[in-house]
């Protein structure tokens, strides 16, 4: 049986067309992927993504902790902000890549992957369990407890406070949510409820994202309705697809795995090697340092050809072509109208400029690989 | 709601054929171009190739998705429609008309009588 988010009900009057998605039935579009799409590059867009997983790390060793079984590094952290990172297994292995904030000195949010919550939890769980924090760390789920949307577009701010009203008392203090600074985190009311709203997202636009544990479906309707002045549409995963892909950031099951490492993926930004230890340091030293036997690149087609997809094989070029790496993600642009996608290829192909081809239905067609992000914001003049 | 006109014959898989003599023009309905949204990519068997009933024959891509189509009859290719491979947005703006995928010499007018009525297509959609 399907889970579903406290927006199905939402989702099904909007004309939504559902699919599993992580175990969730989620909608995939409203209208249609190319205008969900567009909507978020020009005006607004409005997600539910209450399948992500919330949790709690608390307690005085709680940032001790993290940074021994997170990438990054979370003392950068002040209260209210937050930061992208990844959770690895001894071999550098990636079990999540998650969005940290840091609530007060001692307690932290984590949102996770739908798909991810126990194999998280459990990882969590075990190692303070096993560790020297004993009681000193406190692993709480509270995926179950909130539901979130995320509101993303370059309009978005001018309407958020009609829905967000009012000011945020920690733990970053704003007079109101659009003064919120990128990946910072605030406590507002919403009909006498505490919800948490941050200036975050996943589809390279300004926007925020809102974590509420009653309120969902009420913050939900409050948004559509200041929204759509602005153009804002509800949006579905097929549109949080293509967003995230223009921009290259990973998804969960494509571009990253157990089987491969944030280094090899391309996230070295996001690995704090000077931090000290932490699960899968070894590892990821030894790559930085030594180099990667794969890579995950960004590649555009070059000709009118079919979108590249999931599994597609990826070729070298000339006389001696050969079967190099795979597809892992891969679509239509809806921004640049040709197809994108992200692949592993060996390290040598894995120059920006670098001509490859992608095996569509058992024939080649040229792409190229291409600097990250695939899609960038034209800037106004 | 959807268009099922009454001069065609419809597959299981949503395909359409309008026939005129021992010729067929092949499609996919209005149904199946709302379900697939959006259509980027059509990819046309070659002229010439013969095809048999229920054989996958074409690629229609959405943003999200690969589709095989389905030849509803069988015989073989004269024409492909040139204008949906090089506007695929044809195929969900007419899907009945410049939309069409291509024109076949049939090799056996008894197949029809295996095709969907536009009723019965109605029924099969639901609508």
């Amino acid at each position: 049986m399907l889970k579903r988010t406290p927006l199905f009900e939402a989702h099904q009057k909007l004309g939504g067309k559902l699919i599993e998605f992580g175990g969730w039935e989620m909608p995939v579009q409203y209208t249609s992927i190319m205008d969900e799409h567009q909507a978020v590059r020009t005006a607004a867009g409005l997600f539910d993504i209450s399948h992500m997983g919330e949790v709690v790390v608390s307690g005085p060793q709680a940032e001790t902790f993290l940074n021994q079984t997170l990438t990054n590094d979370v003392r950068e952290l002040a209260a209210g902000r937050g930061q992208y990172t990844l959770m690895c297994n001894e071999r550098g292995g990636v079990i999540d890549d998650l969005y940290i904030f840091r609530l007060m000195r001692t307690e932290f949010l984590l949102i996770i992957n739908a798909s991810r919550i126990n194999q998280d939890v459990e990882w969590m769980t075990q190692r303070v369990a096993s560790g020297p924090y004993a009681s000193d760390v406190k692993v709480t789920n509270a995926s179950d407890r909130f539901g979130a949307v995320a509101v993303q577009g370059p309009r978005v701010k001018e309407f958020i406070n009609g829905c967000i009203v009012g000011y945020s008392a920690g733990p970053t203090e704003v007079d109101q949510a659009s003064d919120l600074q990128k990946n910072e985190l605030g406590l507002f009311n919403f009909n006498r409820m505490v919800i948490y709203v941050a200036r975050t997202g996943y589809t390279g636009e300004d926007g925020f994202e809102v974590f509420a544990p009653l309120q969902i479906v009420a913050i939900w309707n409050k948004l559509l309705e200041v929204g759509r002045p602005f153009g804002l549409k509800p949006c579905g995963l097929g549109a949080r697809d293509t967003l995230r892909t223009e921009m290259c950031y990973p998804l969960y099951g494509q571009e990253l795995d157990e089987h491969a490492t944030p280094i090899e993926a391309g996230l070295g930004f996001f690995v704090a090697l000077d931090k000290g230890d932490f699960v899968g340091r070894t590892v990821l030293a030894e790559q930085k340092e030594k180099g990667v036997s794969k890579k995950c690149v960004a590649f555009k087609m070059t000709d009118k050809s079919a979108p590249p997809r999931p599994h597609y094989g990826i070729w070298s070029t000339g006389a001696d072509a050969k079967h190099i790496g795979g597809v892992v993600s891969g679509t239509q642009s809806p921004s640049l109208g040709i197809g994108i996608g992200m692949g592993y290829v060996p390290p040598q192909f894995a120059k920006p400029g670098t001509a490859i081809d992608i095996e569509i239905r058992g024939k080649r067609a040229p792409a190229v690989v291409v600097q990250k992000p695939i899609y960038r914001k034209p800037t106004r003049g | 709601m959807t268009n099922i006109p009454s001069d065609l014959k419809y597959a299981k898989s949503h395909e359409w054929v309008r026939v005129n003599g021992h010729t067929g023009v092949v499609g996919i309905t209005d149904h199946a171009q709302h379900e697939l949204t959006d259509v980027v990519f059509v990819e046309l068997p070659a002229v010439g190739r013969q095809v048999k009933a229920g054989e996958a024959c074409a690629v229609v891509e959405s943003v999200k998705t690969a589709s095989d189509i389905y030849s509803p009859v069988s015989g073989q290719i004269v024409e492909v429609n040139k204008a949906a491979v090089d506007n695929p947005a044809l195929v969900n703006t007419e899907p009945y008309g410049g939309g069409w995928f291509y024109k076949i010499q049939l090799s056996n007018l008894a197949e029809l009588n295996n095709l969907l009525s536009p009723e019965s297509y109605k029924a099969q959609i639901g609508q």
